[in-house]
């Protein structure tokens, strides 16, 4: 039983983790398919967000109020950084672009620190956080808030890419971009949409998280890194599969850190992402193309 | 129909499929050393993927390639070149990064033998081949006409030029057939004539052509030897008076170019 | 041809004669570090500059050359000498390994696969405490020494690092102007074209590779020895970017960028240590990230060759140039 309870505990440490790998993936899958970027800078909105929350509120803001203002602040840097840093060297090989990202993600770390300094703030939780207990294991209600929260997201956003006129543009533009020219639509007004949504995506992941782990101008970095493998466990094209690919991920560290050791837990997921790169690089979900090439 | 001559290529039943499409289906033909063959037929017609399958891009769903003797089918494109087959390319594929010299002496690497390691000590061995393979791309340089180009940037040659130059990159790895894929395509007259003398000549000089072309007036005109292929099926093969004659081949091919025209 | 040799010449008395004029061990103990990032970046440049191929993970290199050579000469007595070699063959083994499924991939899945790389070595180096000490770091490196000379002042390690570089700069030159290196070349060019002339391909990536992974190697141990303490952090992936940055600055297409990128990034951020709490009294190292990360932006969408191509370009010598960019490249495609 007592196996049991934890085999409970840590898929549900798992799934938390999974929903926020999993918001932050969304963003880069859309990034990348719109714009062909893949945004190293993509976890930095995650810190962001979170800092920018727990500022807000700490000024008197109500809680809701001043996620809802962080994650519009973060959409419009986001937007900025597309106008900055990605639009202006849009034509640039794949691997300027993505040192560009890196740059960008320096920046944001940098200001992060002159801002907030180096100490990791925290948010307080969403509802009063009595812990539950389900079959003896623990689980804390923000841990509910944020697969839920991290649910409803992913749902809004297939909602959102197959059924508004906007979202519709935007997928389009990931199919044939010159086809979706064609039709009047501006990809490249398309980026400026995506990396918008993208950053706004990866405030909300920030901000789900910050009650559970804290926040600090670190903690970018290595969520978007995880983001990145869990993308590529789905297949970098394919949003859906990316956030099946981030609870696998989630679940998979959250069992290597329960029933191994927490440090190599990241050894774990890079070994895994190597993995895939080099035995399935489309993506576990991938089905062989008749393409010419 | 029966050619004189020692066979170099042989290209046996190919068929390529993608998913359920059938690109090349059963063809076969043979080049001779020496002569100048070409490939012909309207577009999708299958030119493209036989291409790529003679020099390795693709493997064919099944059927052989030999090549001097050697079954080169399912082979690397380096392992085929290293063997003397080298090509152009249609849209164009110098080395930007490189002087037009430099481009020819990379041409001449099969040829070569310093290692990593030698060239990083530069032993005695590398400056002597250095010097000769230097020397070999200059005359490779005015084999096609463009020497006095040889230390400008490959990028800064115009489009006509660049093809010279991909053919001056191609003798220089001294093959014994070389592939042009479209060689006439956006080239203007003049440079088109200049492209056909620097390829009779070479061919005078023992080289073996095959080539894919659209331009009908160059094919005849320099031709030995035709393959007509339509709907991934060869439909014709012989010399261009033979291909003139052909019925099946003027209904498909040249009916076709009507309708397109 | 000719200039060639005269620059490196003059490079190699510029080295001999600093010391001798500027005694100051401050910019003696820069010009060491300017030296271990000269040593990497050069192999990286060859590899990201020449061949065309990124690596986001070469801190990885680094941080076992000096991990091996720590933990052989610290705790098997052997000479560093030794232990150097070792650790060098060790990167050149497991680069070629890692290389051959690596290779295979291009653009941004060769860029996530060796970040991934190097963040599993960090962890390795975190994680394995027997050997090399986890967070705490290891302590204890003995020096280096040639018969009874020990190089244990800056003013000899100085000689001893720049020895080193200077003739893996050599080295590399060599390899560009040869088979060697317009096979390389031939690969940023275009890699259809190097097939089509008969050029192996991934033999010429993993060469680099594993070349750039013993300059990397090499320069890591000297560091080990020069230091006597390294951690974990000092081969994080935030020093595979740095080095990044100083190929990207120094600019990709030519082998003194190496030098030139690394003494840039070595002297701004000095220069910003000195500057900066003179601005904002309370101010840490926020603003050298900040910099490098606008640095790195403003370079690449304005100056993608880097400094040394700015530089040809200013003098109206042309020599040949490789780009991180194929923006040049017109012609063909869609």
């Amino acid at each position: 039983m007592e196996v049991f309870s934890q085999f409970i505990q840590l898929f549900f440490s798992g799934l938390t983790i999974g929903s926020i790998y999993a918001l932050i993936a969304i963003g880069f899958v859309v990034t990348y398919n719109v714009t062909g970027v893949l945004n190293f800078a993509q976890g930095e909105f995650a810190m962001l967000g979170a800092l920018t929350a727990i500022s807000l509120s700490g000024a008197g803001l109500s809680l809701w109020a001043a996620i809802s203002l962080a994650i519009a602040i973060v959409v419009l840097i986001g937007a900025l950084f597309e106008k900055t840093a990605i639009y202006p060297a849009r034509h640039s090989s794949a691997a300027t672009l993505i040192i560009i990202t890196i740059g960008v993600s320096f920046v944001f770390r940098g200001l992060a620190i002159f801002i907030w300094g180096t100490q990791p703030q925290s948010l307080r939780p969403f509802t009063s956080n009595h812990p539950i207990t389900i079959f003896q294991a623990v689980l804390l209600p923000q841990n509910l808030w944020a697969i839920a929260i991290s649910l409803v997201g992913v749902f809004s956003m297939g909602y959102f890419f197959n059924k508004t006129y906007i979202g519709k543009a935007v997928s389009a533009c990931v199919v044939n971009q010159f086809a979706a020219r064609l039709m009047g639509i501006h990809p490249e007004k398309m980026s400026l949409i995506a990396i918008s949504i993208s950053a706004g995506l990866g405030a909300l992941a920030g901000i789900v998280i910050a009650p559970i782990s804290g926040a600090s101008y670190n903690m970018g970095m290595m969520l978007g890194m995880k983001a990145f493998v869990a993308a590529v466990i789905g297949g970098l094209t394919n949003a859906p599969a990316a956030v099946v690919g981030a609870f696998l991920l989630g679940i998979l560290e959250s069992f290597a850190e329960g029933f191994w050791s927490a440090g190599l837990k990241d050894a774990i997921s890079f070994a895994l992402l190597l993995m895939m790169l080099f035995v399935k690089p489309n993506g576990l979900f991938a089905k062989a193309t008749g393409k010419r090439v | 129909m029966k050619r004189n001559g020692q066979v170099l290529l042989t290209v046996e039943r190919i068929t390529k499929q993608f998913g359920g499409v059938v690109a090349v289906n059963d063809v076969s033909f043979d080049v001779n050393k020496g002569e100048i063959l070409a490939v012909i037929g309207p577009n999708g017609a299958g030119k493209t993927t036989l291409f790529n399958i003679v020099t390795g891009i693709l493997a064919p769903s099944s059927g052989t390639v030999r090549f001097s003797g050697t079954d080169i089918t399912g082979k690397k494109p380096y392992q085929i070149a290293q063997l003397g087959m080298t090509r152009t390319f249609q849209n164009l594929e110098v080395f930007t990064n490189m002087s037009v010299i430099e481009n020819v002496m990379t041409g001449a690497h099969r040829n070569m033998k310093t290692s990593f390691l030698q060239a990083g000590l530069r032993v005695p061995s590398v400056k002597k081949e250095e010097k000769a393979v230097e020397e070999k791309a200059m005359r490779c340089l005015e084999k096609v006409g463009i020497a006095h180009l040889a230390y400008e940037r490959a990028e800064t040659l115009p489009y006509g030029n660049q093809r010279l130059l991909e053919i001056a990159r191609a003798i220089a790895a001294e093959p014994a057939l070389i592939l042009l894929d479209e060689p006439m395509a956006g080239l203007n007259d003049e440079e088109s004539r200049r492209l056909v003398e620097v390829i009779l000549q070479l061919r005078k000089e023992g080289l073996t052509f095959v080539f894919v072309e659209h331009d009908m007036e160059t094919v005849m005109a320099i031709s030995d030897h035709i393959v007509v292929l339509d709907n991934g099926v060869k439909i014709g093969e012989g010399t261009p008076e033979e291909i003139y004659r052909n019925k099946a081949v003027v209904a498909a091919y040249l009916g076709e170019e009507e309708t397109v025209c | 041809m000719h200039e060639r040799r005269l620059g490196t010449w003059l490079f190699a008395l510029g080295i001999l004669l600093f010391p001798l004029i500027v005694h100051s061990n401050y910019l003696l103990s820069i010009l060491i570090m300017i030296g271990f990032y000269s040593l990497v970046c050069n192999g990286l440049t060859m590899l990201m500059g020449y061949a065309g191929q990124i690596s986001l993970g070469h801190a990885a290199f680094y941080g076992i050359g000096a991990y091996t050579t720590a933990y052989l000469s610290a705790t098997h007595g052997w000479s560093p000498w030794l232990s150097i070699i070792a650790g060098a063959i060790i990167s050149a083994f497991i680069a070629f390994i890692v290389g051959i499924p690596t290779f295979k991939l291009k653009g941004h899945y060769l860029a996530l696969a060796t970040l991934g790389f190097g963040v599993i070595v960090y962890t390795c180096f975190k994680e394995f405490t027997s050997i090399t000490g986890g967070m705490n770091g290891f302590f204890g490196i003995p020096s280096i020494k040639l018969f009874a000379w020990e190089f244990s002042n800056d003013a000899r390690f100085y000689y001893l690092i720049w020895i080193v570089v200077f003739l893996s700069l050599l080295f590399s030159q060599n390899i560009i102007h040869s088979r060697v290196g317009r096979a390389l070349r031939s690969i940023e060019g275009s890699e259809a074209a190097s097939d089509a002339v008969g050029i192996d391909i991934m033999r010429y990536k993993l060469q680099v590779f594993v070349y750039s992974a013993i300059c990397a190697s090499i320069a890591g141990s000297l560091y080990a020895h020069y230091v006597t303490f390294i951690n974990p952090q000092a081969f994080d992936a935030m020093l595979s970017i740095y080095f990044l940055i100083m190929v990207i600055t120094g600019g990709a297409s030519s082998i003194w960028g190496a030098v030139i990128g690394s003494s840039v990034f070595v002297l701004l951020s000095e220069l910003l240590k000195e500057v900066v709490p003179l601005v904002f009294s309370n101010a840490g190292g926020e603003f050298e990230i900040v910099f490098f990360g606008v640095l790195l932006v403003v370079m690449l969408i304005y100056m993608p060759n880097g400094l040394t191509a700015a530089w040809k370009k200013i003098t109206g010598k042309w020599r040949t140039s490789t780009t991180l960019s194929p923006a040049a490249k017109g012609g063909g495609g869609r």
